[in-house]
């Protein structure tokens, strides 16, 4: 029996099934914490388990995830010189990059189950995922151009994998969330369903690929899921292009600072 | 009734329903962050439930400066 209770996350496992929930108040922001219990999560994946399906879901009312810890990206700018900076926002994106390659190319079959907000990096590890169950609820949202800044955590080439490109630029370049509804139209969505169903409509997909072959359903996977291992160590070095530039902190700053009456909305 | 006020009166209901506050205590002026004490991510969810039930799609940009029910109202009509 595998399980892991920690700060940002805890996994159990039943039967074949890995279920992880992210718990981090206040919307499992994703910084150092996180990628650490992810990075274990990671070992976890590498190792010999005996398991078919891995399912992502959140325990915060919110959503699923707000993205990327912006607080603790500003308080790290706070504290380091340009050139410690520069090193290590590469060394956690290659970090994060590490591990969401692993969840993408994992045997295991992938499922989120999201609810409420799924934005920037939240909405990253959703796509690494092979489908996403969204509850009425769920909005997906890549808002980093509203920091200067483009997804980092490998969002655009995986989005580009499963969408038309016209939205994706639509969602890159205005910064907009768009609802389940029209995140299922255009298939972004595998399965969209009552608010907080998302969870018991994702163990119902576990339990179906359960059924089948393991040698022919990692065979599928592989078949029908390309890593755009180049386009993501492009995005990588875009990211770090254009980390270090001072209206980047000073979108973080406004960020931080704000009284919260309209910090999510572009 | 025109049907702007429609959709004004539409969303009243919908979002003293959705905040579970007494029906007839939002008016259509009322700055819907401080009337509500909602914050931005509340917000989000009560534009979805605008959207699933006008069946429209707002994009979130266009609520940048709204705060008030009657303008939130003419932005939900112009997609109608």
């Amino acid at each position: 029996m595998n399980s892991f209770q920690g700060k940002t996350l805890s996994w159990e496992q039943t039967g074949e099934v890995v279920e992880v929930a992210l718990h981090y108040e206040p919307c499992n922001e994703i910084g150092s914490a996180t990628l650490k219990e992810l990075e274990k999560l990671a070992g976890l994946l590498e190792s010999q388990l005996a398991a078919r399906a891995l399912i992502f879901c959140s325990r915060i009312p919110s959503g699923f995830s707000a993205g990327a810890d912006l607080r603790e990206l500003y308080r790290s700018l706070q504290s380091l010189t340009v050139g410690q900076r520069r090193a290590g926002v590469r060394e956690f994106l290659e970090r994060i990059h590490r591990v969401f390659n692993l969840i993408d190319t994992t045997a295991l079959v992938t499922v989120a189950a999201v609810h409420g907000v799924v934005f920037g990096g939240g909405f990253e590890l959703a796509l690494t995922c092979d489908m996403i169950v969204a509850d009425r609820t769920a909005r997906f949202c890549f808002p980093e151009l509203r920091l200067g800044l483009v997804p980092g955590f490998g969002g655009v080439p995986r989005l580009k994998r499963d969408l038309g490109n016209g939205l994706v630029r639509d969602l890159l370049l205005t910064g907009r969330s768009i609802n389940a509804v029209k995140a299922g139209a255009v298939g972004l969505v595998s399965q969209l369903v009552s608010e907080g169903q998302a969870l018991r409509v994702a163990r119902g997909i576990a339990t179906q690929v359960g059924k089948f072959d393991q040698e022919a359903t990692r065979a599928a996977k592989q078949f029908v899921k390309p890593i755009p291992y180049e386009e993501l160590r492009r995005e990588i070095d875009l990211f770090c292009e254009l980390f270090n530039r001072p209206v980047v902190e000073a979108a973080l700053r406004k960020f931080v600072e704000s009284s919260d009456v309209q910090p999510y909305l572009p | 009734m025109s049907s702007l006020d429609r959709t004004l009166e539409q969303l009243l209901v919908l979002a003293s329903d959705h905040f579970q506050v007494p029906a007839g205590t939002l008016n259509p002026d009322d700055d819907f962050f401080k009337k509500l004490g909602i914050n931005s991510l509340q917000t989000l969810d009560l534009l979805t439930k605008l959207e699933t039930h006008f069946n429209v799609e707002i994009p979130d940009y266009e609520l940048q400066g709204v705060s008030d029910f009657r303008t939130l109202a003419e932005r939900i009509h112009s997609r109608l």
